[in-house]
């Protein structure tokens, strides 16, 4: 895990290479090209490019639009943006109709650091999440985001992704296998399960490690696809391993640990404890302090590891 | 170009008014006062300018039209059916549970329709989308959506007005139905929209007024738009909020009430009997 690349950077360099395959893919963007990184895709292929200007909403309808005529629409701005001001324009124009849109947003959570707290979306894992229609994907590391990047492209209906903007460890290998709606188990045990999406698989990793100084394994889920959740890898942790703890750069309310308790009191309860920031606004900082002060490092994940280790 | 029969589209326009005061009063609710005010621009757009197939509406390269101000779906349903989209007795299903005429334009349950809107100032952002990709694929189909005078309110007009301007789309022709009222009464006293022919044209489009309910006029306006090079048209259209059924003309409360049986009785009788 010595490696570190932002997912957007991998992003960036997968729509280039998708885009070199599939010709109906079009990109738009608004004014953040250079940010969200789809800029190298209008080097690459400028006729295919479109530039909407800071209009989000516009953005979004016109990449139904296109999407009507028959190309697959990418359309990318900050997550903030996307699930924020353009949400009803995603709601009505792309999901209601079921167009094929995806929707990639990228300086998502509060990683995004010393932009601070306008521009820190934690809560779109859940605005997204309640539209019908929609699909949901945060992955986990620069190798994931590209082959996200494939999958969401082979998906016939809207997606919306999310990308961060802070350099992540590299976890997977290249020939990994990333299925739309399918967690991957990343390491075996049978203590506990640390579910976790999105930048907090590496944090969950790291967690493991510490826990196993101290004897206990714990199994580290990535769920790359908060929607439509994979049930069944979230029963069978239940099942084996009788603990959860989830981990996710978001709110605690509505994103995956609000998932994973969903399908966990519906089909198998057991002890369980959400990490996340706690339904709160962040603030200015580096990515790490910022991390450190809202509870997302490996130490908090270990801890509430060890509380529900306790109540089982 | 052969001769128009104006006498024909005047016909037409006039079934097209009574499928929308039917339909409405079958709902039970709708918007007739938006609806009836664009069936003449309705006419001309499917029964003289678009080039669409009613038997195959997916037609590949067909003309597409984008009705912005989904509220007056009626007019564009009582419209596809009488080009044959579909049966005239499914209008009288509007707003029925299980209908496919939802209360707003559903693309996924009508042939015909080309995106989902209801929401103001979506449809015509979604025909930014739609022209852009028929310039991409380098396609001569043209691009029409109509909007409502108090959807303009809207920022997303504006932005989707703003790129329309911008990515030069002269395969894209707007009409604004300036009947004047909205909601909570005339646009003056809700939100002013004026100068609105400025502001479009500030925005890069080429302008053109006209009497919305003048079939040479209306004729002549989408005949122009599709000599203009280089910038989208607008076509100020001003018309009549309930044309056609006298007790509804001008009258901001028939905006979205739906008319009783006797008042639906009366507006057909005027529109020249069932």
């Amino acid at each position: 895990m010595s490696e570190k690349i932002a997912t957007r950077e991998a992003y960036g360099k997968a729509l280039v290479d998708l885009g070199k395959v599939n010709e109906k893919v079009v990109v738009l963007d608004a004014d953040l090209s250079k940010s969200t990184k789809t800029a190298t895709f209008k080097k690459e292929f400028p006729n295919r490019f479109f530039n909407m200007g800071i209009a989000e909403q516009n953005l979004m309808g016109t990449a139904a639009g296109f999407a009507t005529c028959g190309k697959i629409s990418f359309a990318s701005t900050f997550a903030m943006f996307a699930s924020g001001r353009a949400f009803e324009i995603i709601r009505n124009s792309i999901c209601y109709s079921n167009l094929n849109v995806k929707v990639c947003a990228t300086h998502a959570g509060i990683t995004v650091g010393e932009d601070g707290a306008s521009h820190q979306a934690l809560e779109d894992l859940a605005i997204m999440r309640a539209i019908p229609n929609m699909v949901v994907l945060n992955p986990a590391d620069a190798v994931s985001a590209k082959k996200a990047v494939f999958a969401m492209a082979e998906y016939d209906g809207p997606v919306y992704s999310r990308f961060g903007r802070a350099a992540v460890p590299v976890i997977y290998d290249e020939d990994m296998e990333f299925e739309i709606g399918k967690g991957i188990e990343v390491k075996e045990g049978k203590d506990v399960t640390i579910i976790a999406t999105g930048i907090m698989v590496a944090e969950a990793l790291e967690a493991r490690e510490l826990l196993l100084k101290e004897g206990i394994k714990a199994r580290v889920i990535d769920i790359h696809t908060i929607k439509p959740i994979d049930e069944e890898i979230i029963i069978k942790a239940a099942k084996e391993t009788g603990a959860i703890v989830t981990a996710e750069e978001h709110n605690i309310i509505g994103g995956l640990g609000s998932a994973v308790a969903e399908v966990l009191t519906e089909n198998k309860p057991v002890p369980m404890k959400r990490i996340g920031t706690k339904d709160t606004f962040g603030e200015s900082g580096k990515p790490n302090e910022l991390m450190e002060k809202y509870g997302l490092t490996a130490a908090h994940i270990a801890e509430a590891v060890k509380e529900v280790i306790n109540k089982k | 170009m052969a001769k128009v029969d104006y006498e024909k589209l005047k016909n037409i326009a006039t079934e097209i008014r009574k499928g929308i005061i039917k339909s409405i009063n079958a709902a039970g609710s709708g918007h007739p006062g938006g609806s009836l005010s664009a069936a003449d621009i309705l006419t001309v757009l499917y029964f003289y300018k678009m080039k669409v197939d009613p038997k195959n509406p997916k037609m590949e390269d067909r003309d597409r039209f984008v009705l912005s101000k989904g509220h007056a779906a009626p007019v564009l349903y009582a419209t596809l059916a009488e080009k044959g989209f579909f049966s005239k007795e499914e209008l009288l299903k509007l707003r029925h549970m299980g209908s496919m005429l939802q209360g707003h334009p559903d693309m996924k349950k009508v042939p015909g329709i080309e995106i989902s809107t209801g929401s103001l100032g979506q449809g015509f952002s979604c025909s930014i989308g739609m022209a852009l990709a028929a310039k991409l694929d380098k396609k001569d189909n043209r691009i029409y959506a109509l909007l409502g005078d108090g959807e303009v309110q809207e920022g997303l007009v504006w932005e989707a007005a703003m790129a329309a301007g911008h990515y030069k789309l002269d395969n894209l022709t707007a009409i604004l139905d300036y009947n004047g009222m909205q909601i909570d009464g005339k646009n003056d006293e809700v939100m002013t929209i004026n100068p609105i022919k400025e502001k479009w044209e500030s925005f890069g489009w080429y302008v053109i007024e006209i009497d919305g309910h003048n079939f040479e006029e209306i004729i002549k306006a989408f005949d122009k738009a599709e000599t203009i090079k280089d910038k989208p048209t607008m076509i100020i259209a001003k018309t009549i909020k309930g044309k056609g059924v006298s007790f509804m003309e001008n009258q901001v409360g028939w905006h979205g009430t739906a008319p009783k049986d006797e008042e639906a009785e009366k507006a057909l009788k005027e529109l020249g009997g069932c």
